[in-house]
């Protein structure tokens, strides 16, 4: 993944769904020309957002070790216009996972309105077009994207911790 | 889970459908999945995890669709046409299908003709009616 388009990880459950944010801001400079006076979120870059939304998700259930690409978009609706300022949830849940291939659905929401239904399918590279090689190292999930795991990982394990303690 | 061979016809076109974008109309037993629906090679992993759901059962993708493991190996195909080994090979993995046209010229590049939607009515009634 050589460039990140959410922001964070808000939930993260490993195989089964995965909840990022999106912040959208008139600093985006292709908002300006999308469109001059009428700037409005273009719909394939919702599209990309759950795509590593989802992506991770799928990544991370092979623990990274699969190059995981997008190769369909099964289904996408869009109900809104998204504009500077707005905040987007991202759910991606798993819907099927298997050596080969793995596909999501996903909604996107901004506070409880319904603004996309994207639903994907992931190849794992490797496992796929007829023994074509691909080099060795994971050119997909490269250390940038490691960061914004990290930060819900460690808010789980820490809650994990206070459960715990407030066990005792 | 007995079922009619009319009832596994109407699902497998409804997963058709789903999967290729297909029109109800175009999903005949005759269709080939590429030739006439446009399926590419994703669309196949696509169409098994959506028959493994319409039907409740486990479709290991070789089985479903054996072309590639076959394609990649040379004793199998020799200038581009299955030899009598990759014959034998392919007969034994698609049960299901009806070789005889392909067997008189087997070229490589006509596989993709055997993918019919009958095949996979075939397959699935092989499944469910098997266990």
């Amino acid at each position: 993944m050589r460039w990140i388009w959410i922001d964070k990880f808000v939930e993260f459950e490993s195989g089964r769904r995965a909840v990022a944010v999106k912040n959208v801001s008139l600093a985006e400079e292709h908002l300006h020309d999308h469109f001059p006076g009428f700037p409005i979120m273009p719909e394939c870059l919702m599209i990309e957002a759950m795509a590593q939304t989802a992506g991770i998700l799928v990544g991370q259930a092979r623990d990274f070790a699969e190059k995981v690409v997008l190769a369909k978009i099964s289904k996408a609706v869009f109900f809104d216009f998204v504009r500077p300022g707005d905040s987007l949830r991202l759910e991606a849940r798993m819907d099927m996972i298997a050596d080969e291939a793995a596909s999501t659905k996903g909604r996107i929401t901004r506070d409880d309105e319904l603004i996309a239904e994207v639903d994907l399918m992931f190849s794992h590279i490797d496992q796929n077009l007829a023994g074509k090689k691909f080099p060795e190292e994971n050119f997909v999930f490269t250390g940038t994207f490691t960061s914004l795991l990290r930060d819900v990982v460690l808010e789980a394990a820490q809650s994990g911790e206070s459960a715990a303690e407030s066990g005792r | 889970m007995a079922m009619s061979r009319d009832e596994i016809f109407q699902k497998v076109q409804e997963v058709l459908v789903d999967a290729l974008g297909a029109d109800d109309d175009e999903v005949t037993a005759d269709a080939t999945l590429m030739g006439d629906l446009g399926a590419e090679s994703i669309d196949f992993l696509d169409i098994v995890f959506r028959l493994e759901k319409a039907f409740g059962i486990k479709v290991p993708r070789e089985e479903l669709f054996p072309a590639e493991g076959l394609l990649n190996n040379p004793e199998l195909v020799s200038n581009g046409k299955l030899t009598e080994k990759g014959l034998t090979e392919l007969r034994e993995n698609v049960p299901h299908t009806d070789l005889t046209d392909f067997e008189k010229d087997p070229d490589i590049n006509k596989l993709a003709d055997l993918f019919t939607v009958n095949a996979i009515v075939n397959y699935v009634d092989g499944k469910l009616n098997a266990a």
